[in-house]
């Protein structure tokens, strides 16, 4: 099993799930986020005071899926999350041991 | 019917006809001041503290409200209890009012100063006093024990703030040597912008000021406190001339053209200096254009209203947006570089704009008059030297008082909503 964790910019949150109920994926976590890579942040002035915001707000989506199913996510995600401008995000893609659903105590593939 | 009526009205306006004037209740007059008097005191506990709790960082949001909000009760209770009579009561030598009216002896229902009952005179005053105290919070926001505030504030209006208002407008010296200030430029302004500076300089720097970002808790609430002090200054202003006549008339509309004209002239100069027209330079406009317009307000014509919002929004905006950040001083709110600065301008404006046909007699440097000018520098002077050194001394007594009026580092740090009040201006989940 794999897991694969996107970070996007958080209006391109739609279009991701969409993408992705697409191909039938049919659960995701996310969380509100804030990072900076080549983007940076940018600049507020308050009365003369300059503050730069480095941490800009980013939503990172969390999927578990079959190991096999892993490069379709991928793939879909990233058609779906690009802007083409700096700032549109990362995946990270990684093995995980053991999905146990909490409810059946199921295991595996079954819980996922 | 109709000429029984009108033979009454006749007879009994005969009859209330006045020996003096000044000694018969105005019932428009009256209506107007307690209006005007309830238009001031919506300036403190809800236009001046959602103008500074906007600006106060999140985490000292309530800190800044809960010191505009004692600030206003104090200032009540203080004023009717020995305020009033220290600034209206009979002039000891012009220097301070005698204490025959403590606790608002001597004055009854039927007591009247001018046309219109002395009780709504000492409450409408007593809004003064409120706000004044709470202006110079601006400077100390986000640093300052809730306790020495509280004694800080019964101090300074004490002996700060009544003194002056007696010597501008309770027959004191000030008044007599015909210092123009028709609404509390020297009163108001320069002395709470003075005050507040001192105070800064005492307390020092707020940890991290100049290294780490400090974000205004929000901005929407700041202008909608602006719009709030706007909405309250027509009272302020109009409300001077403690009667509803032209003369308010003129003061409500230069008090608009002024503020109008700053905080477009504000808007403006940031988006040409810094690209981008933010609305907390709107709203500072707004406040500078009031503060300036307040000691001319019943004195000057609505081309020189136009000329004096002008100026106010470029010097608030040059000061507080490049002068403060060079000298490096920590006036948090920029009670100094808006109330002061803009306070002096608004003082010496009158000194040059001041027209006869808007006040008879009261005539700037445009008019034919330029001792005047130099008037109201004393008058400027003399404000900032008392405030200066009056707060000075009344700061270091609160420090005696309380045991310091700085807050722990670790208040400071976690701040002072959740460890000096033990609650949190917003919960958004």
């Amino acid at each position: 099993m794999k897991k694969i964790e996107a970070i996007v910019k958080p209006f391109k949150l739609d279009d991701v799930k969409e993408a992705l109920n697409e191909i039938g994926i049919q659960g995701m976590t996310i969380s509100e986020v804030k990072g900076y890579g080549r983007q940076k942040g940018h600049k507020e002035i308050y009365r003369g005071a300059e503050y730069v915001v480095d941490f800009i707000p980013k939503v990172k989506i969390e999927i578990i899926v079959e190991s096999e199913r892993a490069d379709q996510v991928v793939e879909a995600i990233q058609k779906a999350a690009n802007t083409g401008k700096i700032g549109d995000g990362k995946i990270f893609l990684s093995t995980i041991e053991e999905v146990i659903r909490v409810r059946t105590g199921e295991k595996g593939k079954n819980a996922i | 019917m109709k000429l029984k009526h009108l033979w009454l009205t006749l007879t009994l306006g005969l009859i209330a006809t006045p020996v003096f004037a000044d000694d018969v209740l105005d019932t428009g007059d009256t209506a107007w001041m307690i209006v005007a008097t309830a238009l001031v005191m919506v300036m403190t506990p809800a236009g001046l503290a959602l103008f500074y709790g906007g600006m106060s960082r999140y985490k000292n949001l309530l800190n800044t409200l809960a010191m505009t909000l004692v600030s206003y009760c104090l200032g009540s209770i203080i004023w009717i209890m020995w305020g009033y009579t220290l600034a209206f009561g009979t002039s000891q030598g012009g220097i301070i009012g005698g204490f025959e009216h403590l606790f608002m002896a001597g004055i009854g229902v039927n007591s009247l100063t001018g046309t219109i009952p002395t009780y709504v005179f000492a409450l409408f005053q007593m809004t003064f006093a409120g706000i004044t105290v709470a202006l110079v919070l601006g400077s100390i926001v986000d640093r300052m024990k809730f306790s020495s505030w509280i004694v800080f504030a019964i101090l300074w209006i004490t002996f700060i703030y009544c003194p002056i208002a007696h010597w501008v407008w309770g027959g004191g010296w000030m008044g007599e040597m015909g210092a123009l200030d028709f609404a509390g430029g020297n009163v108001v302004h320069i002395n709470a912008g003075v005050a507040g500076l001192v105070l800064s300089l005492v307390l020092g720097k707020r940890i991290g000021y100049g290294k780490e970002a400090m974000f205004p808790s929000s901005i929407a609430l700041t202008a909608l406190g602006a719009a709030l002090l706007w909405f309250g200054w027509f009272g302020f202003n109009a409300g001077s001339q403690l009667a509803a006549d032209g003369v308010a008339a003129s003061a409500f509309l230069v008090t608009n053209t002024s503020a109008a004209t700053a905080a477009l002239v504000w808007m403006f100069c940031e988006w040409i200096v810094t690209g981008k027209p933010t609305v907390l330079g709107i709203a500072s406009g707004v406040v500078a254009g009031l503060v300036s317009i307040t000691p001319a307000a019943g004195f000057v014509n609505l081309p020189a209203s136009l000329i004096i919002g002008l100026v106010a929004g470029a010097l608030g905006y040059f000061f507080v947006g490049v002068v403060k950040h060079k000298i490096g001083y920590d006036d948090s709110l920029d009670a100094f570089g808006v109330h002061g600065m803009c306070g002096v301008w608004g003082a010496l404006a009158t000194g040059l704009f001041a027209n006869p046909a808007i006040t008879e007699g009261k005539a700037g440097l445009f008019y034919g008059n330029p001792g005047q000018l130099w008037t109201q520098l004393i008058s400027i002077l003399a404000t900032a030297t008392f405030t200066a050194v009056g707060t000075l001394i009344v700061v270091y007594v609160t420090k005696a008082l309380t045991g310091g009026i700085r807050v722990g580092r670790d208040d400071e740090i976690q701040g002072l909503d959740s460890n000096l009040h033990g609650e949190r201006g917003f919960e958004i989940a």
